[in-house]
């Protein structure tokens, strides 16, 4: 089944500029009831986002009518926590292809990988060039070119290359997908089971 | 060059292998529950696409059970629905449901290891982080996401790419009212949420090897919350002792069988680790966390760090965690009043547990205005506590005994901690409103749980055990 693809984006950015951002964070456990995969980006941040009575709390970024955009760029640690794959989605679904961050964590890297939401880890450095960028100027836009592994800030210039795993850039690229490409194998694991 | 544990266990797993790709890795077992499997069984449909190995896969409900009055209708409608879909589900797949009402039901983590499904040399993968606590049997077992568990649906296996090795040894013998929950939360302080992430954990050293099996689980329960992808610890005879006899355990000459290739499974002399950390267990002192990540964890008589010796770049992050919590820094957690104390989770809601926590609170009573909640990690742990009597001890000293479930370790459930309010709790996570919207957790073992039902506050339980021993 074909998935989302992705190759190249320009935009605006939203920091939030918080270390170690777990899951229960993205996406707090009590909104995981649901049973589709829609509807998630209403509750992202909730908590950090709406006060107990569901007003917005105007501090928080995305409540920020000067930010705006389809990347997200966040402190070290991103994804810390539950493999909720919630938390992917409803930072897609809110309108996120982008995650920036210095580092990732594992599942949620995965998972976001998996739903055509590209997570860039960049230096530490970089992250800071771009905070102190976007919270300059909040119209600061940054190009991401997938093929070429590049990220970019378009007024300054400064870039830098990312890694990503060649079969998953292949996969966002393409718009493949794993289960796809194991039925592909599906006589090597029937031969495994009867060796195993 | 020797290979390491997890290394063998993995290449005995690799169904294909291709350069520029992850890894085909087989699965043995793929646990499920209601929260992260009703999406990859649409998926499954979508694709038109059975279960390929019904009979290796396991499903309970836990996430979302009352921990009281099991025999009623789940009262929240969203609650009741995905446990529904949950039973529906199973029963069209083909595959064993433990669910509520089954005497096997209870926590994903906890049920395996005690029905003898989780053993030595396999792998397992459930959409829950802390499927790392099955690692305890020198197992390979890691969370995985939604789609990844509609992958190992489809094909019984997972698209993987082999992470690094990490050894971690501790030495050396435990003090007075230090335990297993203590050595992880020590460790994931001194290396911090992010210290392991990227790496597989070998557990190795004398006093990992001294601990039970369910001291154990404990350990690779929270490997998650150093980053780590998972973590293990070499079987040996405590384990072949725990799994042997278990319903689901290989009998006669299968487990004759089992248990000489279980032998061969260690890392070798010279296996080569991408990273070897060794600690001490006479630095461990008994654990509290302060903060808002597992990583902010101190012993109970230190002091949290001043704001002042954190770097630049994390200083606002440790102000918002302190100023969550309404904790002061460079300032002593002893003494700290709390409202709740919460002891269950797959970390620490087994019987060995409920007795530990039995046994030191016998003869005492909590403090009055503490809610002291126990909830078993399943019903064959609630049934053998019954059967002990440990149900009255926790009566008698003001305790309540609960239902099985992932309760208030996460609160999707009814079991909430309200805003504002503290709770010391014997759960894996401490993250902003994990037990309910602006609630606050201190995580510890249940020794030191237990200690502050009984005084109201942080305590030493040292002080309290030295007391009973004097």
């Amino acid at each position: 089944m074909a998935t989302k693809i992705f190759k190249h984006l320009h935009s605006t950015v939203v920091p939030v500029h918080i270390e170690n951002i777990d899951t229960d964070q993205i996406i707090p456990a009590r909104f995981l009831k649901a049973t589709t995969r829609e509807g998630f980006g209403n509750n992202l941040f909730r908590d950090w986002r709406f006060d107990e009575n569901d007003n917005p709390k105007t501090d928080f970024v995305l409540n920020n009518p000067l930010y705006s955009g389809k990347i997200l760029v966040a402190g070290k640690n991103f994804g810390c926590g539950s493999s909720r794959e919630h938390a992917a989605w409803a930072i897609a679904d809110y309108g996120f292809d982008v995650v920036v961050s210095s580092f990732f964590a594992d599942i949620f890297k995965g998972n976001a990988l998996n739903n055509g939401l590209l997570p860039i880890q960049v230096s530490d450095a970089f992250l800071r060039t771009i905070f102190t960028a976007v919270e300059t100027d909040p119209h600061t836009e940054i190009e991401v070119d997938l093929e070429k592994q590049l990220i970019k800030l378009t007024v300054t210039a400064e870039q830098e290359e990312f890694e990503i795993n060649p079969y998953k850039k292949a996969c966002l690229i393409n718009g493949y997908d794993d289960i796809d490409y194991i039925l592909s194998k599906k006589h090597l694991i029937e031969e495994f089971e009867t060796k195993a | 060059m020797g290979n390491t544990l997890f290394d063998k266990i993995w290449d005995a797993h690799v169904v294909s292998k291709n350069e520029g790709f992850p890894d085909v890795l087989y699965i043995d077992t793929h646990f499920i529950h209601e929260v992260t499997s009703p999406q990859a069984f649409d998926g499954l449909r979508d694709r038109g696409l059975p279960v390929f190995r019904p009979k290796q896969t396991v499903a309970t409900a836990d996430h979302n059970v009352p921990t009281i009055d099991q025999h009623l209708p789940i009262k929240e409608a969203l609650s009741r629905y995905q446990v529904d879909m949950l039973t529906k589900n199973s029963a069209e797949f083909g595959i064993e449901l433990y669910g509520l009402g089954h005497p096997y039901q209870g926590i994903v983590h906890v049920i395996g290891p005690e029905l003898g499904i989780t053993r030595p040399g396999c792998t397992y993968v459930c959409g829950d982080s802390h499927t790392s606590t099955h690692g305890a049997f020198g197992a390979i077992a890691f969370g995985i996401g939604t789609s990844q568990v509609e992958q190992v649906m489809a094909t019984q296996c997972l698209l993987q790419s082999r992470p690094k090795r990490m050894k971690i040894e501790v030495n050396g013998k435990l003090n007075l009212g230090v335990t297993s929950k203590d050595i992880i939360l020590y460790i994931i302080s001194k290396i911090s949420a992010a210290g392991g992430t990227g790496y597989f954990v070998e557990y190795a050293g004398d006093t990992i090897r001294s601990l039970s099996m369910e001291g154990r689980m404990t350990i690779c329960n929270m490997s998650i919350e150093m980053g780590a992808r998972g973590g293990l610890i070499a079987p040996d005879e405590t384990t072949f002792e725990y799994v042997k006899g278990r319903e689901f355990a290989p009998k006669g000459n299968e487990w004759d069988k089992a248990l000489a290739y279980w032998k061969t499974l260690y890392s070798d002399d010279d296996a080569v680790f991408d990273k070897v950390l060794t600690f001490d267990a006479a630095d461990i002192e008994p654990m509290i966390t302060y903060g808002t990540n597992p990583g902010m964890g101190i012993g109970v008589t230190q002091k949290t760090p001043a704001t002042n010796s954190i770097g630049t770049d994390e200083r606002s992050s440790y102000t918002k965690a302190l100023a969550y919590m309404d904790i002061d820094d460079d300032a002593a957690i002893l003494g700290k009043a709390i409202d709740y104390v919460f002891i269950g989770s797959c970390t620490n809601s087994r019987i060995e547990d409920l007795r530990q926590v039995a046994a030191f609170v016998k003869g005492k009573h909590k403090a009055d205005h503490i809610i002291a909640w126990i909830v078993p990690g399943s019903k064959q742990v609630q049934q053998q506590a019954i059967r002990e009597g440990l149900d009255k001890v926790f009566i008698e000293a003001g305790f309540a005994l609960r239902e099985p479930g992932c309760s208030a370790c996460l609160g999707m459930n009814e079991d909430k901690i309200p805003a504002g309010k503290y709770c010391v709790s014997t759960s894996n996570r401490n993250f902003e409103g994990r037990q309910g919207p602006n609630s606050r957790t201190f995580l510890a073992s249940p020794l030191t749980a237990a200690a502050a039902a009984i005084t109201g506050c942080i305590t030493d339980v040292r002080e309290m055990l030295e007391l009973e021993n004097a």
